[in-house]
């Protein structure tokens, strides 16, 4: 089904929450109007350039600027030594925080620019400040480092082997930290009393972030007033003031950090990179604006990469098929240092998932982080969620295969039933709501699955391969108390701040203290907002994304906006609602106890003729020639609204593909996904978030990865190598969803940023290990390139003498893909 | 560096300036005169974000140089429509949902003009053959292949009008079910 957009004329006021509507962002973004932070120009702006190092790993023996500094247009270049000497501006701690601390976590520092060492490809050596974006680079390729070459690791099992390259000194082993969840005796236990187990050993590979718009950041110190604003690619600008004051030690009220339109972030734009404290640095420096903007290989050397495990894991059965027992072991990808909220990702936001959608009575999962010579890994697009729900249900096929049954069979056998909510899992979480087997029909029925068998074996007999995977994904969303959090080591709260501002003449500002970035806010949050105080759509303006306009905020990641802004916007838009009252009642001459307020109309019950609007409520609040003694003039109201839990979105995604084993390539055929995201605001945004992650999802599972050579050298350093899809690589995505309120917030809404990422990868290596189960292959890592599958179908004719491939086997096909060439 | 005085015509205005030789056509547009809806995503000529066209056809400006543009008609999305008087293309796109954060938006509509100039009735493998040299990274593409349909249907009237007598669809007899077209590109 393709929901249909609607136009906010031809909606009810009374149907705003809920309807497809056009999203009002577009109308910039169309015609060129749109601000993204490359575009910003001001008088005298310079511009910054970033040495950077060529090495994996190796010490740094000498950095000569000289060359550079006497080049035309150059106004200044920098070391460390620079950035930290007592004649410059800024005292800080210039080394960039962790925010997120485990029990075991083992802090290393990361200083803005290199001291005497580089860890991975494009740690920052120097930059250089000049007149043009050209010159600035030309200097900073005239910056003459010498370096001695240190051997490199890249993957967490070579980090951790015993005669491993250290990389940082007291980070003894290259082990980050050392964490475990769930319970090791029981789920031992459970695996000695099982009849059946299953396992795998997988690798869920580093992805790069490609947003569209590389980072970019415009800083402008103004030495009269001692502020200064940086405008930037930010998800949470909030976040990013609070850290940028501590790393350059300029006070928070004099910083101010706008989010202006933001091509993409996907999790790269929220980490503080070392960047965006050096270009406020070079501003303050030379008392002037200064711009700096990634080039695209900048990106694919510092954006922060994610997934990133090596795992083995098992799955025990009794004799019935119920799960009995799971257990993880991963070890996991850090990179050279520890970025923002890095230790979050492989524990809490991975570990926590491993239940899935099933009802598992004991589950152990350890996970050990590493240090590597790559750049620090983060979160990125479902950050955690993927691995887990990618490891889950690649050991449900194999538990289902092992225990030869139909893994539809299986699946809803082991499903968490629906009179189990609130269910607690053996993972430390509590799922809010769901009914996990509705989506699981669903996609069923639209996949033709009880015919899907038969066709499956006619196909075998003339020679071709088809296969169905399913993937039953359960996500966390808004994260969430903050106390909880606190617990689980993050350095911040989560909770989401709001501002509802009536004006007098009845128009609405919003603001909220997330920060969109391709999301569509500005059209869901006013929804969201008409629809509590009853004023017309078009007469709500939303703010997001600047420091200096909303008091306070935490961003936007993790599919958090709706659920945690869109809430506390509805808290404040009550408290609004809860002041008016007072008024009508004052000016009505009734009791506050006995107004009612409906679509936008406060009336006395019993006596609908004595009613005032919204409107007219502002105004008197505004006029205050007439309000309630005592009672401040104006109409608005802030909420810090801190939600009582996470929410737990889940659905079924299932693909169809066609293999062929004597090229390796796989086509799919169909794609099916039934999601449940709790309430929908604004369904036309739904599922245009479904497919964007959907594609993400079919990128990783097929086309995507970033590879290093042995000296941790990035080897898909460009578009060009680096296979980001295009629109043929992407199948005609069918989507259909479920309602399965959350009980945990007012909006009963969960979340959907990130469901097609997950959900995807899973689908796909499901479908095609089920298109190649009479060769015996139960596990294809991704990406599955043509190559790779074609060397598993190899691999198990020869070991087993299963079925051979159609003909002549034994030449491998010549490249992965033949769609021009991207791997 | 040597410099060159070079005139370019972006949206029918005509423009002197003096640029390095190696200065890209993308950035003189953006840096230089100030049109700055046409966005970087990678100046490799890949990603096309930069997508404008020249005399009539779709160039990467990040692989064009500014000097071989000298005398050049240019188109940027600038020239497209306004909020109020939407191009079919963009109109397309805003019905559709065919742009998340919109970074790619303007490279898209570029190429989709040139698509529906060759091809004014493009089936959906067409459209996303045409739009190889344009990545996206939040749509999934689906939605931008419903656009440049919906523009399409929307920039030939006539077709609809006396074409197959689907009453008021438009929608032409090519038109696949998505269920069932997986298509090849893989
Ligand atoms: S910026 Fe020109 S193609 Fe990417
Ligand atoms: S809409 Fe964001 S890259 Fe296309």
């Amino acid at each position: 089904m393709t929901v249909d957009s609607l136009d906010p004329g031809d909606v009810d006021a009374a149907d705003i929450l809920g309807s497809a509507i056009e999203r009002r962002e577009d109308p910039a973004l169309l015609t060129g109007n749109a601000e993204y932070t490359d575009d910003i120009q001001m008088d005298g702006m310079l511009h910054m350039a970033v040495v950077r190092s060529q090495y994996g790993h190796a010490n740094i023996l000498d950095v000569d600027t000289s060359e550079a500094e006497a080049m035309d247009g150059v106004h200044g270049v920098y070391t460390y030594e620079d950035l930290t000497s007592d004649e410059t501006p800024g005292g800080g701690s210039f080394a960039l925080p962790t925010a997120w601390l485990l029990d075991s976590l083992k802090q290393v520092p990361h200083q803005l620019l290199a001291t005497d060492k580089v860890r991975h490809q494009g740690d920052g050596i120097a930059v250089v400040v000049a007149e043009d974006r050209y010159t600035a680079r030309d200097a900073a390729g005239a910056v003459d480092v010498e370096y001695e070459r240190l051997d490199a690791v890249v993957h967490p099992s070579e980090a951790f082997a015993d005669d491993a390259e250290q990389i940082h000194d007291d980070a003894e082993g290259n082990v980050a930290f050392d964490w475990e969840i769930g319970d090791a005796e029981k789920t031992a236990d459970a695996f000695a009393d099982a009849s059946h187990t299953a396992s795998i050993d997988l690798e869920n590979q580093l992805l790069i972030a490609n947003a569209m718009e590389p980072r970019a950041a415009v800083a402008d110190y103004n030495p009269g007033t001692d502020e200064l604003d940086v405008a930037m690619t930010t998800q949470n600008p909030h976040v990013h003031r609070l850290l940028m004051a501590g790393v350059l030690g300029h006070p928070e009220h004099k910083l101010s950090v706008r989010a202006p339109d933001v091509g993409g972030g996907f999790g790269s734009k929220i980490h503080h990179y070392a960047d965006e404290a050096l270009v406020a640095w070079c501003s303050m420096m030379h008392e002037a604006p200064v711009k700096w903007v990634a080039t695209r290989s900048e990106t694919y050397l510092t954006d922060a990469p994610g997934r990133g495990h090596e795992t083995k894991a098992e799955i025990a059965m009794d004799d019935d098929g119920n799960i009995v027992g799971l257990r993880v072991d991963t070890m996991a990808n850090l990179g050279a240092y520890l970025s923002t909220f890095a230790p979050s990702v492989p524990t809490y936001l991975y570990g926590t998932l491993l239940s899935g959608q099933y009802d598992i009575p004991a589950i152990y999962g350890h996970v050990k982080g590493a240090f590597t010579n790559i750049p620090p890994v983060d979160a990125y697009r479902g950050a955690g969620r993927p691995e887990a729900s990618f490891l889950v249900e690649r050991l449900i096929h194999l538990g289902a295969k092992e225990m030869g049954m139909d893994p539809v069979a299986f699946r809803k056998q082991n499903f968490v039933p629906d009179d189990a909510f609130p269910y607690e899992t053996q993972v430390a979480v509590v799922y809010d709501s769901g009914e996990y087997e509705k989506p699981m029909d669903e996609a069923l029925e639209m996949l033709d699955y009880e015919s899907f068998r038969e066709r499956q074996e006619q196909a075998r007999d003339e020679g071709r391969y088809i296969g169905v995977g399913f993937s039953c994904y359960i996500e966390a969303c808004g994260l969430a108390p903050s106390e909880l959090a606190g617990q689980l080591g993050a350095q911040a709260g989560l909770w989401e701040s709001s501002l509802v501002r009536m004006h007098p003449s009845g128009t609405v500002t919003a603001y909220c203290g997330t920060s969109g970035h391709g999301q569509g806010h500005g059209t869901t949050y006013a929804q969201i907002v008409a629809n509590e105080l009853g004023v017309p759509y078009d007469d709500v303006e939303v703010v997001e994304g600047d420091t200096d306009e909303i008091p306070q905020g935490m961003g936007t990641y993790g599919s958090r906006s709706a659920a945690v802004g869109g809430s506390s916007l509805v808290k404040s838009a009550q408290k609004v609602v809860e002041k008016g009252k007072e008024i009508a009642a004052h000016q009505l001459e009734a009791d506050p106890d006995d107004i009612e307020f409906e679509n936008g109309e406060y009336s006395v019950a019993g006596a609908p003729d004595r009613s005032m609007s919204m409107a007219d409520v502002a105004g008197a609040a505004y006029l205050a020639h007439d309000i309630p003694d005592e009672m401040e003039p104006g109409l608005e109201a802030t909420s810090f609204y801190d939600p009582e839990n996470f929410v737990f979105p889940f659905g079924t995604h299932a693909a169809i593909v066609e293999v062929d084993p004597d090229s390796g390539e796989i086509e799919i055929e169909r794609y099916v996904a039934v999601d449940d995201v709790g309430n929908q605001i604004n369904p036309k945004i739904v599922e245009g978030q479904i497919h964007g992650g959907v594609a993400q999802g079919v990128g990783q599972a097929l086309y995507e990865g970033a590879e290093y050579d042995d000296n941790a050298t990035l080897l898909t350093g460009s578009m060009q190598d680096y296979a980001v899809p295009k629109a043929e690589h992407i199948p005609e995505m069918e989507t259909e969803s479920t309602i399965t309120p959350s009980p945990h917030n007012p909006l009963g809404v969960k979340g959907v940023g990130e469901a097609g990422t997950i959900a995807a990868p899973q689908a796909i290596v499901n479908a095609v290990a089920d298109a190649l189960e009479p060769f015996g292959v139960d596990h294809i890592d991704m990406p599955m390139d043509a190559e790779s599958v074609w060397n598993a179908v190899q691999a198990n004719a020869t070991a087993d003498g299963g079925e051979q491939p159609g003909d002549e086997s034994g030449t491998a096909p010549e490249t992965a893909a033949d769609d021009g060439g991207d791997r | 560096m040597t410099e060159h005085d070079i005139t370019l015509t972006v949206n029918g205005v005509e423009h002197d300036l003096t640029v390095e030789a190696r200065t890209l056509l993308v950035h003189a547009l953006r840096d230089e005169l100030g049109y700055t809806g046409t966005n970087v995503g990678c100046e490799s000529s890949i990603c096309g974000a930069c997508t404008v066209r020249m005399d009539g056809e779709a160039v990467k400006s990040c692989t064009a140089l500014a000097v071989q543009a000298d005398g050049a008609e240019i188109r940027t999305v600038e020239d497209l429509g306004t909020r109020h008087d939407f191009h079919p293309i963009q109109e397309g796109f805003q019905e559709e949902h065919g742009l998340q954060c919109g970074y790619c938006t303007p490279g898209m509509m570029m190429t989709a003009l040139d698509i529906l100039e060759e091809n004014p009735d493009p089936t959906r493998e067409e459209i996303r053959e045409g739009l190889e040299g344009n990545l996206c990274r939040c749509t999934g593409y689906q939605n931008i292949v419903n656009a440049v349909q919906n523009a399409a249907e929307e920039m030939q009237p006539a077709a609809v009008a006396d074409g197959g007598g689907t009453e008021g669809s438009g929608v032409t007899d090519d038109d696949p079910t998505p269920a069932t077209d997986g298509g090849e590109g893989l």
